[in-house]
Order: C-alpha cells, then sequence, then structure tokens
C-alpha cells in the first residue's frame, strides 16, 4: 500500500495531524507517487510545532531514504539522501576527522530537514547555518529531479533552504563537511550569575563552540543566570557514549510543576563547581545532549510542550530581561531553557538566524502558556527579531512578514512553483505565507 | 578470511539493513535485484560504511538467466561465499482468490527463484569448504491459515528446501539460518491493517547477524513469534479449520 492514514505530532506534540503519508524507500517509488499525488516532504518530525503536520492532506515521509552515496576525502564533501540523520553522519566520519559543518541539539534530525529549516548549531557565530554548508540540493517537484546550487538554479537554492518544504522534495544533496580533530570534545563549564554578565561572556567566548544553559526560573538579582558551555573537538580515548534510554511513558503534570523545575535547576546550576571545569566527552554526548533520553518530549505529559525560540539584534539585548523577568513571573518555565550568541550567517530567504542574541525556552502546554508565548512574539517583533519556524506552532501571522522581510519573494517564487498549495502544510496555512505573493 | 555476502532481493529494507550491518563488519557486498540504479545507491553506502567491495547486479527470481552471471562474479572473488535471500512477494489473498494465476509467481519469487539460485550456488560453497546460507522465510510459513494461504505455502516450501540444503552442505563445513521474521516494517507491509509488534528492519538485521555468528539453525526474529508460533502450530487442526487468526 503506498497511502497510509497516520495521526502524528511533531516534536512538542501540542499540535497533531491526520494524513495520508506515503514512505518511499526508492528514487523511483518517490518518483512514481510524486508523479500522482504532490504533497510536502517529512522527516524525524523533530521540528516542536506545525512545520512537518499536514492535517487532512498527505505527506511523503522520506526516513528510509538514508543512504551515503558518495564522499570525497579530499574535498569533504558528502553526497547523501535527504532522510540520513544527523547523528549518524557523524558517529560515521568523525572518527576519521570530518564533522557535519552544522549540527542541531539532535542527532535524529534529517538532512532534509535542517535543510529545509535552515538549523543552526552551537558553533553558529563562526560557521553560520547549515545552509552555507550546503553544496547541492536534489530537488524533485512536478514529477521531475533538478540539482540547485549558488551556481545554477540560486533563486531556487535559495528558497528550498530555510524553504519549509515549500519547493518541493529534498531527494538528496551534497556537504560540505568540516575537518575536526577527532570524535571526543573538550568541554568547559563555568558558572554565570546573571544575565549581564552572561552576555558579556557570550561576546567574549572564543570558543568554536559555545552555548548557554539559563535557570528560567531565577529572579532578581539572579535573572538570566546558568551555565556557559564552551568546546572544542579532540582526539584521544573516551569511553563510548553510554545506550540510550527511553522514556516509558507520559509523564504526570506535576512532574514540572514550577516548585520541582525550580528545585531542579537550582541544582543543576550548582552540579557545575563555582570554579567551574573541563571534561571530555564522546561527541554526541555534548551535540545531542536529550538524545540519550528517548522520547524525552513525554517528559511534558500528554498534552506536550511549546518551545519558544527567537533571535534579537544585539542592540536590543535589553529585551532579553524583559522577556525573563515575565518568564519567571509566570511560572511556566521547564528546565529547558538556553542562550546563544548568533553571527549574521543565513543562507536562506527565510532562514531564522541573524546576528544577535537567540534564546530559546520550553514551557509545558498549560494555561496561559499560549497567552505568554504570544507576548514574547510581540516583544520580539518590536525588538526587530524574529521567531524560529522550526519551533514554531503559535505566530500571529500578523508578525510573519515585518520578522522575515523576504517572504513576499518567497511567497511568489512558491505560488509559481506549486500553485495549487500542494506543498502547504499546517504552519504555512496557518502564517498564510501564500498570501504574501 | 574474506567473506562476500550475495544479497538476493537487496532493494527491500531489511536486506539493505543487513548489507549495511555486514559492511560495517567490513565484509564484500554484491547487492542483487532488480532496480539498478537503486542498488547502485545502497552499494555507495555500503563502500562508505566499510564494505571493501560493493557492487549491484541484475537478480530476477522469474528470470534464471540472471543468475549465472550473479555466480560467476562471486566465484572470482576469493575467500568465502554467503548468500543472504530476501526475495519475496506477497500478493493479498484476495488479490489471489480473484486471480489464483498470481500463484504461480508468488511460488517463483519466494520459493522456487531463490531456490533455483542456491542449488546452481551449491556446488561453488562446498569446493570452498564452508560459507553460509540466510534464507529469510516468514511465520505465515508455519501454518496455512485463511487470511494469506498462498504465500504462506510458498514461504513453507522454502523453509523445507532451506532444511535440505543445511542438511547438504554440513557435510563440506557449510551453515544455513532460516530466518522466519514476524511483522516488519517495511514497504511490503506499510499500511495493512492488523499489524501489532512490528519490528524495525535493523532489529531484524541484528538478529540475524547474530544467529549467522552462533551458527543458528532456526531463528524466529523478534525472538517472542517462537512461542506465537508455537502455540499456533499446537493448535489442532480440527480447531484450527474454523479459526481465523
Amino acid at each position: 500500500m503506498i497511502w497510509n492514514t497516520l495521526t502524528y505530532t511533531g516534536w512538542g506534540r501540542v499540535r497533531s495531524a491526520t494524513a495520508q503519508v506515503a514512505r518511499p524507500e526508492r528514487s523511483s517509488s518517490l518518483a512514481a507517487l510524486q508523479a500522482e499525488t504532490t504533497a510536502p516532504a517529512i522527516g524525524m518530525c523533530r521540528s516542536y510545532g506545525d512545520s512537518c503536520l499536514n492535517d487532512g492532506g498527505h505527506a511523503v515521509d522520506m526516513t528510509r531514504m538514508d543512504r551515503l552515496l558518495g564522499f570525497d576525502p579530499e574535498t569533504g564533501i558528502l553526497k547523501v539522501e535527504a532522510g540520513a540523520r544527523i547523528g549518524d553522519i557523524a558517529r560515521r566520519f568523525a572518527p576519521v576527522g570530518w564533522l557535519p559543518s552544522v549540527m542541531p541539539g539532535t542527532g535524529f534530525a534529517t538532512v532534509g530537514g535542517c535543510i529545509a529549516h535552515d538549523v543552526h548549531g552551537k558553533n553558529h557565530h563562526g560557521a553560520g547555518s547549515f545552509g552555507q554548508h550546503v553544496v547541492e540540493i536534489s530537488l524533485m517537484n512536478d514529477g521531475k529531479l533538478q540539482k540547485v546550487s549558488q551556481s545554477k538554479g540560486m533563486k531556487l537554492f535559495r528558497a528550498t533552504i530555510g524553504g519549509m518544504g515549500q519547493t518541493g522534495v529534498i531527494v538528496s544533496a551534497k556537504l560540505q563537511l568540516l575537518p575536526c580533530k577527532g570524535d571526543i570534545m573538550t568541554v568547559t563549564e563555568r558558572r554565570i550569575e546573571n544575565l549581564d554578565h552572561f552576555l558579556e561572556a557570550l561576546d567574549a567566548s572564543q570558543s568554536t563552540y559555545t552555548v548557554g544553559w539559563i535557570d528560567a526560573t531565577a529572579q532578581g538579582e539572579a535573572l538570566g543566570r546558568g551555565i556557559l558551555e564552551e568546546a572544542e573537538t579532540g582526539y584521544g580515548l573516551v569511553p563510548d557514549a553510554k545506550p540510550s534510554r527511553a522514556v516509558p511513558f507520559n509523564a504526570p503534570s506535576w512532574a514540572l510543576a514550577s516548585p520541582v523545575v525550580r528545585l531542579f535547576n537550582a541544582a543543576y546550576f550548582r552540579r557545575v563547581p563555582e570554579r567551574g571545569r573541563t571534561s571530555v566527552k564522546p561527541i554526541t554526548e555534548f551535540f545531542f545532549p536529550l538524545d540519550k533520553l528517548l522520547e524525552w518530549n513525554r517528559l511534558y505529559g500528554k498534552r506536550g510542550f511549546h518551545q519558544f525560540q527567537c533571535v534579537v539584534p544585539v542592540s536590543e539585548a535589553a529585551v532579553l530581561r524583559l522577556m525573563l523577568d515575565k518568564i519567571g513571573s509566570a511560572g511556566l518555565a521547564s528546565p529547558l531553557a538556553v542562550l546563544k550568541r548568533m553571527g549574521p550567517g543565513r543562507a536562506g530567504l527565510m532562514s531564522f538566524p541573524m546576528e544577535g542574541y537567540t534564546l530559546a525556552i520550553d514551557f509545558p502546554n498549560r494555561s496561559g502558556a499560549e497567552a505568554l508565548i504570544a507576548e514574547l512574539e510581540e516583544i520580539t517583533e518590536k525588538a526587530g527579531g524574529r521567531v524560529y519556524l522550526a519551533k514554531d506552532a503559535t505566530l500571529d501571522p500578523s508578525h510573519l512578514a515585518k520578522m522575515y522581510p523576504d517572504v513576499t519573494k518567497f511567497a511568489k517564487l512558491v505560488s509559481s512553483i506549486d500553485p495549487d498549495g500542494q506543498y502547504e502544510t499546517d504552519q504555512t496555512r496557518r502564517l498564510n505565507i501564500r498570501s504574501h505573493a | 578470511m574474506t567473506e562476500t555476502w550475495i544479497i538476493l532481493g537487496a532493494t527491500s529494507s531489511m536486506a539493505r539493513a543487513f548489507a549495511r550491518a555486514v559492511s560495517k563488519n567490513g565484509d564484500q557486498v554484491i547487492l542483487a535485484g532488480r532496480d539498478i540504479p537503486d542498488l547502485e545507491a545502497s552499494a555507495s553506502d555500503c563502500a562508505l560504511q566499510g564494505a571493501p567491495i560493493a557492487e549491484a547486479i541484475q537478480f530476477d527470481a522469474r528470470d534464471a538467466a540472471t543468475f549465472a552471471p550473479i555466480i560467476e562474479r562471486a566465484s572470482e572473488l576469493e575467500g568465502m561465499i554467503n548468500v543472504a535471500v530476501f526475495v519475496g512477494s506477497m500478493p493479498s489473498q484476495d488479490q489471489i482468490d480473484a486471480d489464483p494465476s498470481l500463484i504461480a509467481g508468488t511460488v517463483t519469487d519466494n520459493y522456487a527463484g531463490p531456490a533455483t539460485f542456491l542449488q546452481l550456488i551449491a556446488p561453488e560453497m562446498e569446493e570452498r569448504g564452508g560459507g553460509t546460507v540466510v534464507g529469510v522465510g516468514s511465520v505465515a510459513g508455519d501454518r496455512g491459515r485463511i487470511g494469506n494461504y498462498v504465500y504462506g505455502s510458498a514461504k513453507a516450501g522454502f523453509h523445507t528446501y532451506l532444511s535440505g540444503l543445511r542438511n547438504r552442505l554440513t557435510r563440506s563445513g557449510g551453515h544455513v539460518v532460516t530466518v522466519k521474521p514476524g511483522f516488519v516494517d517495511t514497504a511490503m507491509t506499510w499500511g495493512i491493517e492488523g499489524m501489532f509488534l512490528v519490528a524495525t528492519p535493523d532489529k531484524i538485521a541484528a538478529d540475524i547477524l547474530k544467529a549467522v555468528e552462533k551458527r543458528k539453525d532456526v531463528i524466529y526474529t523478534p525472538g517472542f513469534w517462537r512461542l506465537i508460533m508455537g502455540i499456533i502450530t499446537a493448535i489442532p487442526e480440527r480447531m484450527f479449520k474454523k479459526l481465523s487468526v
């Protein structure tokens, strides 16, 4: 059978969709089904909101097309099918001195998904976004396969990177890998006492990989306190990554009630000694810390959670204090909150990154969460920032044009490729993206 | 010792997972099937996973003329020759009821084709004094059920053939593993209702590899299917004939 009726969700599990899903295993079956029914591609559904959902429609699950097609050890260019997972590529190539140039926070993300959301990683300030290291994309639309790159079909290339599947199905891609010293990481962790110190420390960091964990429950003097992690790749011997474990069931709602989170965060903060520490870890443990805990989204219970992620320009750093204040007093934050300095690097018309600070926070889906997120979105827009569509399930369409000034150009191109809106998803319909054409 | 795996029906997801697993062990692979461009993509993958030789070659269970070139190619390679059979097809019982002529093809795909191939390559394996055959059958071959007894009977024939081949190859140091998978999450079962306890192709591949290393004769994968099929085969026929399981 080609089409299977499935009800599925994004990683946040707040929104769900029931769609006809096909899962081709070969290019020939993909071509055959696309010739008959045009549908957006999905991967591991690690985006949080509704960018992978197409309720009442069709979707093409690309996860079975996951083969490595070629690697040139001279140039470090890897050709790979779109369903391959970033973590698998890292595990395969790090021991021989190469890494995906950019890796998101989960190794389960597929190459196709990383391109379609132009993801960033802990090295964004230096390396830029994922799409900046994509050499070529093989794209299927209208039943035809075409190759696009910076030099050929550049417009389509730039609309596909960060284009959330709206230009067609990404079948395979050539990625420029990054030389690395080996498959271990040297990680330095330091406590940071408050937000001002955090911003200073992020600005001053000379490390290739930098990320900050924030205690979003801290208020007053301690607002914005957290732990700064700085890391470099290296070679040496460390024990293998521990086997992963799964969360066996949905956690009850009190598991992440606000006093519990406050206690957890305080303990987590003190886990790092006052004078800091340096340790070595397997590469995957640094890049994909949560992948060890399979299905960790169940910790938020069956109602799921939202992740809010914004970036604001450097000059608007003050609004971060305002946001953290609102979050702290709302008592809705979870232990998962991240602050990072971003560089200017972005590769597509609809790419998220901009030079500035990015803040990402999980909120259990409780009453008040969506209202709080709406406020944070408002603040982000006023500050000239934007929210990340890979995480989004709530953004009001009125904010879109200001946050994504190239949306008109994008919508025009997409509408010309797909006039009937066959590649639309729940997210593009909610944000009314095509109306900007 | 260099090991070469000839993988018949290499485009299936179980075969792909198995090819990847043996490639990671550093074995050579010959990927045989009908969709050559797809097999070439898999061969690239196997080479990058660690296979010193990874090639795609034409194989059609219904066209015996495709068999000889594969055996010829294998005979050029040094070391042990192993064969893993993943070919098969499963038209629904309804389709077969509507068109009984589908039976011949089903028997060829699941039994006669691969058995002919194995019969042709057995002397080469005997000459080399070893090698393993992995034959993927099905739990459906353990008992004829109203839901798919044509497919089941073809697999049953294949099981019996493998048992005989095991008897033969043992004498020259070779070995045969009969694999009976339960429900596996593949393109063949995608969207079929009533599936439960579905295993991933990677899990099946890992189980097969373990069985090859331990020289097991017959395995059920996942293992609990041995219990399920033990119960199903224990039901007396006069009761079973009234059931729809």
